[in-house]
């Protein structure tokens, strides 16, 4: 066996048990884990440019697109099939990463991550200004059909459910294969040394620009997906504290594993929920405690707790370990 | 496996998973409890953030006070009766603050986890546009309180939700009017309004108003600083080179207030004259600090313009009394949220002999129905009567120094015919078909 | 003519405030590396003890010029102990880090930091009025300019030059560009970083809360004032460059000019205006407008 296959194993085996268990899980359950699901898309495309010493604070600007997109789509475009509409959200997220990755990518550090910022404030400008739109009031998603099939009443939270779980299982395996990949590889090096990968002739704004298109359209569909979970889109999906958001279940998950981007995101939304319900006047504490805990405890994020698990099950029995 | 040891790693996943599992099972055998008796009332309202102080702790004032006194039956009548319709009513309040995804998962939340009866709540209209297709889905029964679109009912026909405060139409075309009929022969207007749906609704629906009725007059300046900018020097320069006789602004609370010490303290209010739709809210405590002749809504007839009843005796005594405090309209508004919703609750419960009402009964009693407020009367009548319009006024602001506090006079009255569009047509054609069909005395 | 002259005024009165919101966050930043969030909390308290304090100090009627002393001494004393608690007690845990952890333990700090204030003032929002009414107006034709501004003009001028002055010729100055300009040299030269570090951050947290106090008689002081600071102080960094007190100044005169002259002449572009200059300001110069050229490491 390879040592690509157990952890995929073990990822395929833990979806189709969540996918079986969502039967029977309540449907607040259902939506809320969509919902992370759908977020940690985004996370994910974060974990890629993270890898490569990058943090931008303004994924919200792909966010926005896809979920507007789909918006569109269904409201105006009179095409109601969730393929198309996530097909469209993918396509237009991609582009705009291509079109801003031109720039973006020859920005480092704060640069970087303000200047991104300062792109997705501009959609929010734009989205505010535009009244035709709702404004900041937004409006909303009908339910998408699935290739004609139109479910009803709590099937299609579960059949939303099932789609975004096999978005997020083929997303999670393609970012791992591309993570083994060369150019995956690559992302560390930039962080260290960019110099010494220019030297060697890899192209590091290219690369880089690549990152971004990939986080970029991932970030859209992650938009896309959000929008059909809670039914509404609104320009505050593109503002700044959206990004910081995903920033922040980025670095609670950690860079270390794919795996972490969705597990770190569902103990985020549910940890918020929990924290809204029980402590409703000061769940920002509760919130921010949580958090520095985590970090104190778990440095490399809830991911390292996945690296350990694997380094144990890995483990051949004649390794005698240190 | 090789080994069944502790291994560090081993108890630290087990732990972790255990933890887990453990909240999972308590937030969701917690839901399963069986709570037949008490009526089981989320309320949702900003406890956080800048909308807390001017919406989210007066709606949250007037919630405790009221849950607490319809459950000792101590409101005045039609109201006497126990909680609702001698069932006692369960609170559970929940911050409406964070993004509109935080809102509806909360909402979920609330219908399919707590199972609660009712929701009320909702400050913020993205918010309330939001919610609404989820509560028709999940057939949970919701009464939006203080959001002021009209989009809620007028883009889809809606069953489970109702709200009882007029949207926020009726707020512009009053101060318009009075705005006209104050200020004589007005040719040029200015407005400073947020840079949100709020801001750039009531903006909308004022010059669409103005033009309606004063079709010479025209806009000077019409300026957008961002919600909670907080600090409006260049904004206040500009207005103070312009030659507006008045100026329109829907601002609130926290910006509203700034706004006025930064202008007062440069002399423009006392130049050109404020027309504020929603400046009640800060009367209380701005007090000498508005200007006299300032013109001030407060989204219907509430506080200084609240009919004579003792119902309103009540209410405003029982609050002040508790919170050391006025309560300002969104206090009002809450109250009139509770009890149209308790009147329909004993309608429906009286129609089918005194058992506990369904959803689909209070629905049926909800529709339509006219009752009583602290402030006035509401009735049901738009949206197929899920929608209610009230009477409102409009008045000029006096602080009297001897006694030292607000006043309001030249108070005048509008009829909810007369400021509402009818049953049927969408506000914003009403507005600009020249608000056709209102009943004005 | 007027309009120009008040897009002038209006302008320098927005950069003032850009200013004093930013400074502190710029010498953190140019420090220590680090994005601290926390600088809005910072903001914020010193808002509410100034709103509070001062407000307490007017009532009681004492002459005016201490009470404007009072805000200046009122936002240092929070912004030291802020500062000691947040440094010394938490920040301490994560030097060497990664430096986004960094930002997400000052946004958690951020977070507990705003419930506190709820906790300890409540949800209601605090005046402070006498200051606007104090300093007067001055006339321009129809234009009146209120007196307070103008101080707060003179104010932001006085502390970038004395901030100006501090890092060129004190003593402790040279040690903090020394640091700013690279950490592990001035540490082999025996420099005692890791008090240069609490010290700036210390210095960072007054000013933060300075920005705060001196701003409170223009706002109202109410819960949520530290988010909005918090993305303009950064784009105000962002446009002057890390570190850089100059940088940060003009950054606050450009985004403040062309805000006010958006706001006088094309009021729909307001809200894009300080993101399209920072944009700009980036396409031109990556990194930021007073930037020092650091040698490559290979």
């Amino acid at each position: 066996m390879t040592m690509v296959s157990r952890p995929v194993l073990f990822g395929a085996l833990a979806l189709i048990i969540v996918a079986v268990v969502a039967l029977a899980l309540p449907s607040w359950l259902v939506s809320l884990t969509t919902l992370a699901f759908a977020n940690a898309l985004v996370v994910l495309g974060l974990i890629i440019l993270w890898r490569a010493g990058l943090v931008p604070f303004g994924q919200a600007l792909f966010y926005a697109i896809g979920a507007y997109a789909v918006a569109l789509i269904d409201r105006y475009g009179g095409m109601h099939d969730v393929f198309v509409l996530i097909t469209a959200a993918a396509v237009l997220s991609a582009f705009a990463a291509f079109l801003t990755g031109f720039l973006l990518a020859r920005y480092r550090e704060i640069f970087f991550a303000m200047l991104s910022l300062a792109m997705s404030m501009i959609l929010y400008g734009a989205l505010v200004k535009t009244e035709t739109l709702g404004s900041t009031d937004g409006f909303h998603v009908e339910a998408p059909t699935y290739l004609g099939y139109a479910p009803q009443g709590a099937m299609h939270l579960l059949v939303l459910f099932w789609l975004v779980l096999a978005f997020s299982a083929a997303s999670a395996l393609l970012v791992f294969l591309y993570f083994r990949s060369v150019a995956g590889a690559l992302a560390v090096p930039v962080r260290d040394s960019e110099i010494r990968l220019e030297f060697l002739g890899v192209s590091v704004n290219g690369l880089i620009h690549l990152n971004l298109v990939i986080s970029g359209t991932l970030a859209g569909i992650g938009g896309a997906f959000a929008a059909l979970s809670i039914e509404h889109v609104d320009p505050n999906m593109a503002y700044w504290t959206t990004s910081g958001g995903f920033v922040f279940v980025t670095i609670l998950a950690g860079a270390g594993s794919v795996a972490a981007a969705f597990v770190g995101s569902f103990v985020f939304e549910f940890l918020k929920s929990i924290a809204y319900d029980i402590l409703p006047g000061t769940w920002q504490i509760f919130l921010g405690a949580v958090l520095l805990v985590t970090i104190l405890f778990l440095p490399e994020g809830l991911g390292s707790l996945f690296g350990r698990l694997r380094q144990r099950l890995n483990l051949k029995p004649a390794n005698v370990s240190s | 496996m090789r080994q069944h040891l502790p291994h560090p790693e081993n108890r630290l996943t087990i732990t972790f998973a255990a933890w887990f599992l453990g909240l999972l099972a308590l937030t969701t055998t917690g839901a399963r409890a069986e709570q037949p008796a008490p009526v089981k009332i989320g309320f949702v309202t900003f406890l956080t953030g800048p909308a807390a102080a001017p919406f989210g702790i007066p709606d949250h004032n007037a919630a405790e006070l009221l849950v607490e006194s319809l459950n000792a039956g101590q409101v005045p009548a039609p109201y006497a009766q126990v909680g609702l319709g001698g069932a006692k009513i369960e609170a559970k309040f929940l911050d409406e603050a964070g993004s509109a995804s935080d809102v509806v998962t909360q909402f979920r939340n609330l219908a399919e986890r707590d199972h609660v009866d009712v929701v009320v709540g909702y400050v913020s209209s993205g918010n309330c546009l939001a919610v609404t297709p989820v509560a028709e889905e999940l057939k949970q029964l919701t009464v939006l309180d203080i959001c002021g679109t009209p989009r809620v009912f007028e883009e889809k026909p809606r069953h489970y939700v109702f709200r009882v405060n007029p949207h926020a139409t009726m707020d512009n075309v009053s101060t318009a009017k009075y705005a006209l009929a104050k200020f004589k022969d007005v040719s040029v207007y200015s407005g400073i309004n947020q840079n949100y749906a709020w801001g750039q609704d009531s903006w909308r629906d004022f010059r669409l108003v103005m033009k309606d009725l004063d079709p010479k007059a025209t806009v000077d300046k019409e300026l957008f600083p961002k919600l909670f900018a907080g600090e409006y020097g260049a904004e206040i320069s500009t207005l103070l080179t312009s030659n507006a006789q008045f100026i329109h602004s829907s601002f609130y609370d926290g910006d509203l207030e700034a706004f006025i010490y930064q202008a007062a303290a440069r002399g423009l209010p006392q130049r050109i004259p404020l027309v504020l739709t929603t400046g009640e809210s800060s009367l209380w405590r701005l007090g000498a600090k508005v200007p006299d002749g300032t013109v001030i809504g407060a989204r219907g007839p509430h506080t200084f313009f609240a009919h004579e009843s003792a119902l309103n005796v009540w209410f405003h005594k029982a609050y002040v009394d508790r919170f050391k405090e006025q309560p300002i309209y969104p206090a009002y508004d809450f109250a009139q949220s509770l009890f149209g919703l308790k009147t329909a609750w004993e309608k429906a419960q009286a129609k089918k002999g005194g058992g506990r009402p369904t959803t689909e009964e209070v629905i049926a009693a909800f529709e339509g129905i006219s009752f009583p407020t602290p402030s006035t009367t509401v009735q049901m009548a738009l949206g197929n009567g899920h929608q209610g319009i009230s009477d409102t006024a409009v008045g000029t602001y006096k602080f009297d120094k001897a006694e030292s506090r607000p006043e309001m006079v030249d108070i005048v009255r509008y009829s909810a015919a007369c400021v509402n569009p009818p049953a049927d047509v969408n506000s914003i054609a009403w507005l600009e078909g020249g608000m056709k069909g209102a009943k004005c005395d | 003519m007027l309009t120009a002259f008040a897009i002038l005024t209006d302008g320098l009165v927005y950069a003032a405030y850009l200013f004093l919101i930013a400074i502190g966050l710029t010498l953190i930043f140019g420090v220590m590396r680090i994005l601290n969030v926390t600088h809005g909390s910072f903001y914020a308290f010193g808002a509410y003890g100034s709103a509070i304090a001062v407000g307490i100090y007017f009532d009681r009627g004492f002459p005016a010029a201490g009470g404007f002393l009072l805000m200046v001494l009122v936002a240092m004393v929070i912004g030291l102990v802020l500062g000691l608690i947040l440094e010394r007690g938490l920040l301490r845990l994560f030097y060497g880090k990664d430096e986004v952890i960094v930002v997400l333990v000052t946004y958690a700090a951020f977070l507990i930091l705003e419930d506190v204030i709820k906790l300890i003032w409540g949800p209601n929002s605090y005046a402070l009025y006498q200051p606007l009414a104090l300093a007067g107006t001055i006339d321009v034709g129809s234009l009146v300019l209120s007196g307070y501004d103008i101080g707060l003009i003179v104010f932001a001028s006085l502390l970038a030059i004395g901030a100006s002055f501090a890092l060129k010729r004190t003593r402790w100055g040279h040690l903090l560009t020394v640091v700013i300009f690279d950490r592990e040299i001035a540490a082999a030269l025996g420099i005692n970083v890791t008090a240069v570090y609490t010290i700036t951050f210390v210095i960072g947290a007054m000013l933060g809360a300075l920005g705060g106090a001196v701003m409170a008689p223009k706002i109202a002081v109410t819960l949520g004032i530290g988010v909005e600071v918090i993305v303009l102080a950064f784009a105000v960094v962002a446009i002057g460059g890390m570190g850089s007190i100059g940088g940060a100044l003009l950054g606050a005169l450009i985004v403040g000019e062309c805000r006010a002259a958006a706001v006088h002449l094309v009021p729909q572009i307001e809200l894009f205006v300080i993101y399209a200059v920072m944009a700009l300001v980036l396409i031109f110069r990556p990194q930021g407008l007073f930037t020092r050229i650091a040698p490559r490491k290979i």
